[in-house]
């Protein structure tokens, strides 16, 4: 899997990262994720996938190596500058879809504006915001808490969140894992339709090995000699 | 910030009960602490400036406070009497000026106090409507009772009976209202003020009845000599003192055997009262004089150490109600733990989300202050009313 600079998303040289409590160790020696690709990370439970995604993002800092994503050396960036990256760059989908009770649909949506002052909460916004919502066919829901919204609707919900930002890549942690199979086909569809017509790339956590043909490359962490530890 | 504050109040929104329930919490821990002392202090103020302007109360011997409080707020509780020969006496030693009250009964719920036009004056009240009492079974108003009831001069309001059930007891007499005195945020707004014979028609000492001289039923009249008339059970009191019956009404017994319940003391100067105070306790010991000031003094180093007391546990209320808000806020840290690593990987720093949840305790205490500082303001406005309705009842 080699790309040009220009083209490559996602580039991690060297990463070793270690959980202190339980000792787990992650360590993979390179990885580049092309611009534009749809990435499916499958393995066992406690095989580090959440933990990658997590250092993608920026939530987490690797000991030693590298992590580049659209650009930026993600692991050399300071606290305040990996949240406005987070915030502008990537968009996260949840598998327990993580949306915030109090708030009625559309104000989930629009999240990331409201927590924060760097981003810009206007008309443009509010606009995307709905077309979203009418894209993922919740835009009936606008109004609507989440508890009083079923599970595909609260995680094309959560979707929506995710995307409302344009970002450049999504990150999702097992989002089909607590849906029905057809609320799980459903979500899927909206999910591969909104980054393809948007050109984002997609990393995607997932147990269920049956949707991995509708991805264009799969990291399959069970086929690592040690749990965690990828070639 | 602004979308900050908007989700800190989506959420007290959300948790309305959770926040009406915080906010009732500390508004009651510190509102019955204040409450407590502005009423202690209105209370206080106005108990000592009456007491202060009462120079000395002639009673009943007994419980001297009670004497005192009969005499201050005409409360019920000096249930035996003096004759009103003992105000006569007071008066002829030249000592001092007596102003009798004979205060046993209610109109409307309201201390009726019988008593003479000086005592007016020895308080200094005011007519704001109407005049003052000049004939028999007319009454002049407190501005507190003309406000609840609504009434003014020409009205008419009755005395309450004592005993509804004792048909052959006192009948209510029907008072004609002559003014309405102007507002002494003291206990003469809630009183009926009436003429002491007025009062004693009241008791049953006087009434007025058709004219048994030129009645010829035999039903009304049991036996007729040339030296009296003996007149029946039929014959009934006038409950209403009118131009047309006033001349009927006639009192049975001597003037002065009629019964007082007190006699406030008007001297002139200290020494005067002090001359008439080592006059009593009188010969047989029946009859004292006392110096409200004194009593209530008393009355009050009893009440303020209970204050004490009961302040002394608002403070432990009050720590206790910060130690549950403590805890309630812990476990609210708690459940919303989820949401705030959410909202942290979404693209919040950390110490949003320690203002999310800050936000959240200074809208509680925001509302509970605006609702303390109402609350003080009408405990503050109606301290004067609340005091007497507490004190002085009606």
């Amino acid at each position: 899997m080699t790309s040009t600079i220009a083209e490559v998303e996602i580039a991690i040289q060297g990463l070793k990262f270690e959980w202190p409590k339980s000792g787990f160790r992650l360590a993979i020696d390179s990885l580049d994720i092309p611009r534009g690709k749809k990435v499916a990370v499958v393995g066992p439970s406690g095989s580090g996938k959440t933990t990658l995604l997590n250092l993608m993002a920026g939530i987490i800092s690797p000991e030693t190596g590298e992590i580049r994503v659209a650009g930026h050396a993600v692991h050399e960036l300071s606290d305040a500058a990996r949240r406005r990256f987070r915030v502008s760059q990537i968009g996260m989908v949840f598998q327990q879809f993580e949306l915030v009770p109090y708030l009625r649909a559309e104000d989930n949506i629009l999240l990331p504006y409201l927590l924060n002052s760097s981003l810009r909460l206007d008309s443009a916004v509010r606009s995307r915001a709905r077309e979203l919502m009418k894209a993922t066919g919740i835009s009936d829901r606008a109004r609507s808490f989440p508890a009083g919204m079923s599970q595909g609707e609260q995680q094309r919900l959560a979707l929506c969140r995710a995307l409302v930002t344009e970002p450049t890549l999504i990150l999702a942690d097992e989002p089909t894992g607590n849906l029905d199979s057809a609320n799980k086909v459903r979500v899927i569809d909206l999910m591969m339709r909104e980054v393809d017509s948007r050109r984002m790339t997609l990393v995607m956590v997932t147990h269920d090995t049956s949707m991995i043909d509708r991805f264009d490359t799969v990291f399959d962490f069970s086929q690592f000699t040690s749990p965690g530890v990828a070639p | 910030m602004k979308g900050m504050a908007w989700l800190v109040w989506r959420y007290v929104c959300f948790n309305w009960g959770k926040t009406v329930v915080l906010v009732l919490c500390l508004l009651l821990a510190a509102l019955l602490p204040i409450a407590v002392s502005i009423l202690l202090r209105q209370f206080s103020q106005q108990i000592v400036s009456r007491s202060e302007a009462t120079t000395a109360v002639v009673g009943h011997a007994g419980s001297g406070l009670d004497l005192a409080l009969h005499a201050i707020y005409f409360r019920r509780g000096v249930d035996q009497t003096i004759p009103f020969s003992e105000a006569s006496l007071i008066r002829e030693s030249g000592l001092a000026t007596p102003i009798p009250l004979y205060c046993r009964f209610t109109a409307r719920g309201f201390p009726l106090v019988g008593t003479t036009v000086d005592y007016f004056p020895y308080r200094n009240l005011q007519m704001e409507q109407g005049r003052m009492l000049v004939r028999l079974g007319e009454c002049v108003i407190g501005s507190r009772v003309a406000r609840e009831l609504g009434f003014g001069p020409g009205d008419f309001i009755l005395s309450d009976r004592e005993n509804i059930i004792d048909i052959g007891g006192l009948y209510p007499l029907k008072l004609k209202i002559a003014g309405v005195l102007a507002s002494a945020d003291s206990a003469d707004d809630s009183a009926v003020f009436v003429d002491l014979k007025t009062a004693w028609v009241i008791q049953g000492l006087g009434h007025g009845h058709q004219d048994l001289q030129t009645e010829t039923d035999p039903l009304l009249i049991m036996n007729r000599d040339e030296k009296q008339i003996v007149a029946s059970p039929a014959v009934l009191p006038y409950t209403e003192i009118t131009d047309a019956n006033i001349a009927s009404f006639h009192f049975h017994g001597e003037e002065s055997a009629f019964p007082l319940t007190a006699v406030i003391i008007d001297s002139p100067n200290e020494k005067s009262s002090t001359l008439l105070l080592g006059r009593y306790p009188n010969h047989d010991g029946t009859i004292q004089m006392v110096v409200p000031k004194q009593s209530i003094d008393e009355l009050l180093g009893m009440i303020f150490q209970t204050e004490e007391l009961f302040l002394a546990n608002s403070v432990l209320i009050a720590v206790s109600t910060a130690l549950l808000m403590g805890l309630v806020i812990m476990l609210s840290i708690r459940l919303r733990k989820p949401e705030m690593t959410t909202m942290f990987k979404i693209g919040c720093s950390r110490h949003v989300a320690f203002a999310l949840q800050f936000g959240e305790l200074l809208v509680v205490l925001f509302f509970a202050s605006i609702l303390l500082t109402a609350s003080i303001w009408t405990i503050q406005h109606f301290a004067s009313d609340l005091v007497q309705r507490l004190v002085v009842g009606g």
